[in-house]
């Protein structure tokens, strides 16, 4: 035991001084290298989106904006945020756990290289206006075949790297009995078991009902199996990447500011309600369709509302340890802590502008997660803007603000000053964009203007119901972030390549000096695993066994675009 | 624990309890629960199934009017309907393609309709105007076009 303990000590004092494993690094360089280049080709289509809308931008004949519509979705919730969500935790797990096995090395590779593969079959026939059915890819729309292979491939991809996470916890784990797991390794445990669980459910639908039913080998397919087995997921899927920020937040914020970390116990008891609670949020997607019962609906706003504790304990964590940092600098009186905080520092004050975002975001999630409140906003604009609000300044502006410590940390480089101020000038554009583009979107979605179409005025409705001026100011948010995406980019690919040589450090917070022990059931997984599965089966038995039981006869595939 | 975060705590839980209990309340005693009708229907039989195969618009109370609708790429049927001021309107609707989404714009009116499902949703008209209605679900190339109107006397 002792031995064992001094040999990891050693083994995590050499990983400190040497830096990145620099094969490690080769890994999450890839990943977050795919990531920003998603950024830069989704938000290149975001803007011809935020264009049209306007009423400025016809489309050419060979790109309808359905087609690039569903690259936008594609590109920015499969690639960019997956991508950028496995790179980050395999540099923490690396980091943290003394470097990555060998064998989980090979295996970050082969699922880097599948979901590479998947994604080119996935993307071929979008481009080919052979698969425009969004992400969400309802039946019985029906894409071409390779659609959905790629997607399969994605999924096994995603599985791959879920693994080679769990072994490396596990050999840390068997090699320090009684310890616990670093917190960032905790967050990430946390994240990859709920992206098997997520990509269960799609996994099930694309490879049982679709890909059977585009074969022709079955006739027809249950459209709302299929619809809340999507949901399963894609609501899940979003939620794993805002647990991603969420770490951040709490072991990563409290050192950029010089402080220390939220109490080690209530961090960890806010991870393991969000692992075993996520999933079942998937029904409020569900809200006004048929075939659901209204008991069933009222179940899911619980579920879908008990999310937001964990949620409101982190802004409170959060804000305290800005307020505890901001006394220890000798900041007095009720606000003193806010004129303590690094502000012209972009790895701070990106994340900083993403918890605020966080405020208003929350609060929409919760009215849009109550039932009749739902009915005035479902599939307007305002969900538009509420994920644009969640994903893009929530999660990506805390994606954005890692990016400034991870790649200089991962290419053995620094964070120059004149590259921190490309980065607060790109955090500012972008702030600025986001809110006037998730403002308006709002406002246009409660005066009835619905997502995902492209411009039409409807007669002169438009005019009347007073959409015009939204749109436009939709159009000049997805300008100036069009603005800060390639600043963005740039930044990324200068640390990546050309910034100058030297070490930078991968900021983890320690506790609070004499920090009360956490107890050791905080690490029971398996029990957590458990409970997670007893309220997804709560949740999902009755309505699904019902949408089999009682199925109309099933619907044929069809192409309407 | 300090005393404000136990405030907070409480707080929190306090406001997510009384959201559950005022979605509880308007779907229970105020019967404004989401649509979420349970009947199926052969999605490849419409046109022969009753009610669908006889679509359109009938008075069956003082005030009150029942809509019959088929929603398809990239129409309903019956389109451009005209109810006098007052009136409660009770659709009942399915898709006979794809996925549809049924919002009228300035009212509650919201539901997916979907193939092999019938929904069913209701609405007082009060106040005269022309209202657009619209399909809110991408279902197609011609989607932005897939629109009519309910005129209110
Ligand atoms: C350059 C920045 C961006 C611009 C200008 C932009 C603009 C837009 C617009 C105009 C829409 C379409 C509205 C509609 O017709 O329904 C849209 C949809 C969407 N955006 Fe963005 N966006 C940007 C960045 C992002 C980011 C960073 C994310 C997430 C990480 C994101 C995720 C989505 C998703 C998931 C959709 C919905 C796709 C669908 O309905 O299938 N966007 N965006
Ligand atoms: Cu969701
Ligand atoms: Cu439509």
């Amino acid at each position: 035991m002792q031995t064992a303990l001094k040999t990891t000590s050693i083994k995590q004092k050499t990983n400190q001084a040497l830096g990145v494993n620099l094969e490690d690094a080769r890994i999450s360089k890839s990943y977050l290298a795919v990531a920003f280049i998603a950024v830069l080709l989704g938000g290149l289509l975001g803007l011809v989106q935020g264009l049209n809308r306007a009423g400025v931008l016809t489309l050419p004949a060979w790109a309808n904006y359905y087609q690039v519509l569903t690259a936008h979705g594609l590109l920015l919730v499969v690639v960019f945020s997956a991508f950028f969500t496995i790179g980050y935790f395999y540099a923490g797990l690396s980091h943290t756990l003394g470097g990555l096995l060998p064998k989980v090395r090979k295996i970050a590779w082969v699922g880097f290289w599948t979901k590479i593969v998947g994604f080119v079959l996935v993307v071929i026939p979008v481009l080919m206006n052979e698969a425009s059915v969004m992400y969400t890819f309802y039946p019985p729309m029906a894409a071409h075949p390779m659609f959905y292979f790629g997607l399969v491939l994605i999924v096994l991809g995603v599985w791959a790297l879920s693994v080679g996470a769990f072994m490396q916890v596990a050999h840390w784990r068997k090699n320090h009995k009684g310890q616990h797991l670093p917190i960032m390794a905790f967050f990430a445990t946390g994240v990859f078991i709920l992206l098997v669980g997520a990509t269960a459910f799609v996994a099930v639908e694309v490879l049982f009902l679709i890909i059977p039913w585009v074969l022709g080998w079955t006739d027809g397919i249950n459209v709302m199996l299929s619809r809340t087995l999507f949901w399963a997921f894609g609501h899940t899927a979003v939620n794993i990447w805002y647990l991603t920020a969420v770490s951040a937040w709490y072991v990563v914020i409290p050192k950029i500011i010089g402080g220390h970390r939220w109490s080690d116990l209530l961090t960890r008891m806010v991870v393991i309600p969000l692992v075993i609670m996520n999933i079942t949020g998937g029904f409020h997607h569900q809200i006004v369709d048929p075939a659901i019962s209204e008991g069933i609906k009222y179940m899911h706003v619980f579920m879908s509302l008990a999310i937001g504790f964990p949620s409101l304990m982190t802004a409170y964590a959060l804000f305290r340890v800005f307020e505890r940092t901001a006394r220890q600098k000798g900041g007095t009186g009720f606000i003193g802590w806010f004129k303590k905080m690094p502000w012209g520092d972009v790895r701070f004050l990106s994340p900083f502008i993403a918890m605020v975002a966080f405020i208003p975001a929350g609060a929409g999630g919760i009215v849009q997660s109550t039932n009749q409140l739902d009915q005035v906003v479902h599939n307007t604009m305002w969900i538009v803007g509420h994920f644009h609000l969640t994903l893009g300044m929530s999660v990506v502006m805390t994606f954005f603000g890692i990016s400034y410590w991870l790649i200089p940390y991962l290419s053995k480089r620094v964070l120059t000053p004149n590259m921190n101020k490309v980065g607060v000038v790109q955090t500012i554009i972008w702030t600025v964009g986001m809110v006037i583009m998730a403002i308006s979107m709002h406002i246009a979605g409660l005066f009835g203007s619905p997502r995902r179409t492209s411009f039409t005025t409807y007669g002169d409705f438009a005019e009347q119901l007073g959409w015009n001026p939204l749109m436009a100011a939709v159009g000049i948010g997805a300008t100036l972030l069009l603005i800060a995406v390639i600043l963005q980019v740039y930044a990324v690919f200068n640390m990546m390549f050309f910034a100058p040589k030297g070490e930078t450090e991968f900021p983890i917070a320690e506790e609070e000096p004499g920090a009360a022990k956490t107890p050791y059931w905080t690490e029971r997984w398996g029990v957590w695993v458990v409970l997670m599965l007893l309220v997804i089966s709560m949740a999902y038995v009755i309505p699904i066994v019902d949408m089999i039981v009682n199925a109309p006869p099933g619907s044929p595939p069809f192409k309407t675009w | 624990m300090h005393l404000d975060e136990k405030i907070w705590l409480f707080l929190s839980f306090g406001m997510i309890m009384i959201f559950m209990i005022f979605t509880g309340y308007q779907a229970v005693a105020l019967e404004m629960g989401p649509p979420s009708h349970k009947e199926t229907i052969d999605p490849q039989k419409v046109d022969q199934t009753a009610p669908f195969d006889n679509p359109g618009i009938k008075q069956i109370g003082e005030n009150e009017y029942e809509v019959v609708m088929t929603l398809q790429i990239f129409s309903f049927t019956p389109m451009d309907i005209e109810v006098p001021a007052g009136s409660t309107v009770h659709f009942t609707l399915t898709s006979k393609d794809v996925t549809h989404g049924f919002q009228v714009a300035n009212t509650n009116i919201n539901a997916m309709v979907m193939p092999g499902h019938i929904q069913k949703i209701s609405q007082k008209f009060d106040k005269p105007g022309k209202y657009l209605v619209l399909c809110n679900e991408y279902c197609g190339a011609g989607h932005q076009a897939m629109s009519t109107t309910i005129t209110v006397k």
